[in-house]
């Protein structure tokens, strides 16, 4: 059971101030998708569509088992398939199941301008607050592993949400449940480690030396983590980072312009504060006057054909 | 309202001073914000155990409808998922199974016996009763006509081989233990159903 309301934000984006976070006991969750059990059956797409009141429209054959095509704004999870040829020659079919990571440090929430619009909670779910959206695309070039997705209807950003409605209420996530190999779990991360740990050790004992846990520490861990027979080698599973990185410019802008930005807009205001108080304002005074009245004259005296 | 030069530039002066505080930190951004967690819709559901329509796995399924089924009310379902109390799939589904509730609510989803005639083109809707009629007063016909009491060597067999029966996988364990009754008390050997697996 996970209370999901402000008291548990963790990160709020665009927020200069920090949540209290006064439910910090909280244990943060983690779905686990074992790689090597999921037999691309897509029962987790058509369970998110289900539950979520999704319903993208029919697509066309793209020559590929992936279907629909894409991520978008409403398909938040999609069985990704890819053909890999072994050092022995075999065939491996590397099936994934994309979607939302629920970054430790998410880059969608590190990039979004809209205060609150992107939230973390203290178990650890990215949620993205569409009321709060202002459909920007930020958290688009935020995201290292490229999910969210711009709805063309309502101009708002949209992925997923891990159903955190299901959590809320003590419920795995409706993909989890559906899943018939039992390939993705759900449950603490701890708890998820070390089943993963389990199946690593029995996937190496099956030959697969490099098999492994997909937690990158570079985005700080993430909530959705992978086992993956070549751990060693992610990006053989349709493009997962070998290195998630958040994009530099997200950290330039945020770490570094934006606040400088700021500190100058403060100086200014504080100079002038300063100037006015010193200073004063600019008074024109009689001589002034007499001054600029000189001036006009000895203008018109030397240009007088330009006068009107 | 008459505004001076100078007065004009005060006032958005002041505006933008204004705005600037709640980027340098002095906005109400603390403030406690209302719950946005989409609220879970089967919280007052009514659930009903079944079995999932398509194929002989016969996984359990919960069928969550609006409401208390109170007298005023008309249900509708709105969710589907799988039974973890089922011993065949405990709680998962497959594709098809997650995606009942389009099955449910499609259009084109057959709700009543449809007839056509021989040597017909188009199939018409039928009532319950004219079909069960029918389908009764063409197997006895036929079975009276083909039954075979004794097989060549005199032994009793009675069998019934000239019409099948091809159900529904949808059943539960009685279900399928009268169907497997009516069947096989009339003769019939020729019969798929949830009953064989």
């Amino acid at each position: 059971m996970s209370d999901l309301q402000s008291q548990d934000y963790v990160r709020r984006s665009a927020s200069t101030l920090t949540p209290p976070s006064v439910r910090s006991h909280e244990d943060e969750v983690a779905k686990l998708i074992d790689v090597s059990r999921c037999i691309g059956c897509k029962a987790c797409q058509s369970a998110c569509m289900e539950w979520n009141d999704l319903r993208p429209e029919v697509g066309h054959f793209e020559g590929s088992y992936e279907n629909p095509a894409d991520l978008g704004p409403s398909v938040w999870t999609l069985m990704k398939f890819a053909e890999h040829e072994n050092e022995q020659g075999n065939l491996e079919w590397l099936i994934r199941k994309d979607g939302c990571m629920h970054c430790e440090d998410p880059g969608c929430l590190k990039a979004c301008p809209a205060p609150g619009a992107i939230v973390q909670y203290a178990n650890g779910i990215v949620d993205f607050i569409s009321d709060k959206c202002i459909g920007c695309g930020y958290c688009v070039k935020g995201c290292p592993f490229n999910i969210p997705r711009i709805s063309k209807q309502d101009h708002k950003s949209y992925k997923c949400t891990l159903c955190s409605d299901r959590v809320s209420v003590g419920l795995e996530p409706a993909c989890v449940k559906a899943c018939p190999t039992g390939a993705i779990m759900f449950g603490s991360k701890t708890d998820m480690k070390h089943q993963a740990a389990e199946r690593i050790e029995d996937l190496k004992s099956r030959g697969f030396d490099q098999a492994g846990l997909y937690d990158p520490p570079e985005v700080g861990g993430t909530h959705v983590m992978y086992v993956l027979h070549h751990a060693d080698k992610p990006s053989l599973y349709s493009g997962l980072p070998d290195k998630p990185r958040i994009s530099p410019v997200v950290g330039a802008w945020k770490g570094f312009i934006k606040p400088l930005a700021v500190a100058g807009i403060a100086l200014a205001a504080v100079g002038a504060f300063f100037h006015w108080i010193t200073a004063g304002p600019n008074e024109v005074t009689e001589e002034d006057e007499a001054e600029g009245e000189r001036v006009l004259r000895e203008a018109d005296a030397h240009e007088p054909e330009k006068s009107p | 309202m008459a505004l001076t030069r100078r007065e004009f530039i005060k006032v958005t002066g002041l505006g933008l001073a204004a705005s600037s505080l709640g980027m340098l930190g002095f906005g109400a951004a603390g403030v406690a914000q209302a719950a946005a967690v989409r609220p879970f819709k089967l919280t007052h559901a009514t659930e009903t155990r079944n079995t999932c329509t398509y194929c002989s796995v016969a996984c359990g399924i919960l069928i969550y409808s609006m409401g208390d089924r109170a007298k005023n009310a008309r249900s509708n379902i709105i969710h589907i998922e799988g039974d973890p109390d089922h011993p065949v799939n405990r709680g998962t589904l497959c594709p098809k199974g997650t995606a009942l509730l389009d099955v449910v609510h499609a259009p084109t989803r057959l709700k009543a016996p449809r007839y056509r005639p021989p040597g017909g083109t188009e199939f018409k809707e039928v009532s319950w009763d004219f079909a069960l009629d029918r389908i009764a007063k063409l197997m006895k016909e036929d079975r009276d006509k083909h039954f075979i009491a004794r097989n060549a060597a005199g032994t009793t067999v009675n069998r019934w081989t000239s019409t099948g029966m091809l159900a529904a996988s949808a059943s539960s364990n009685e279900t399928a233990y009268l169907t497997w009754k009516v069947a096989r008390s009339l003769g019939m050997v020729v019969f798929d159903n949830q009953a064989r697996v």
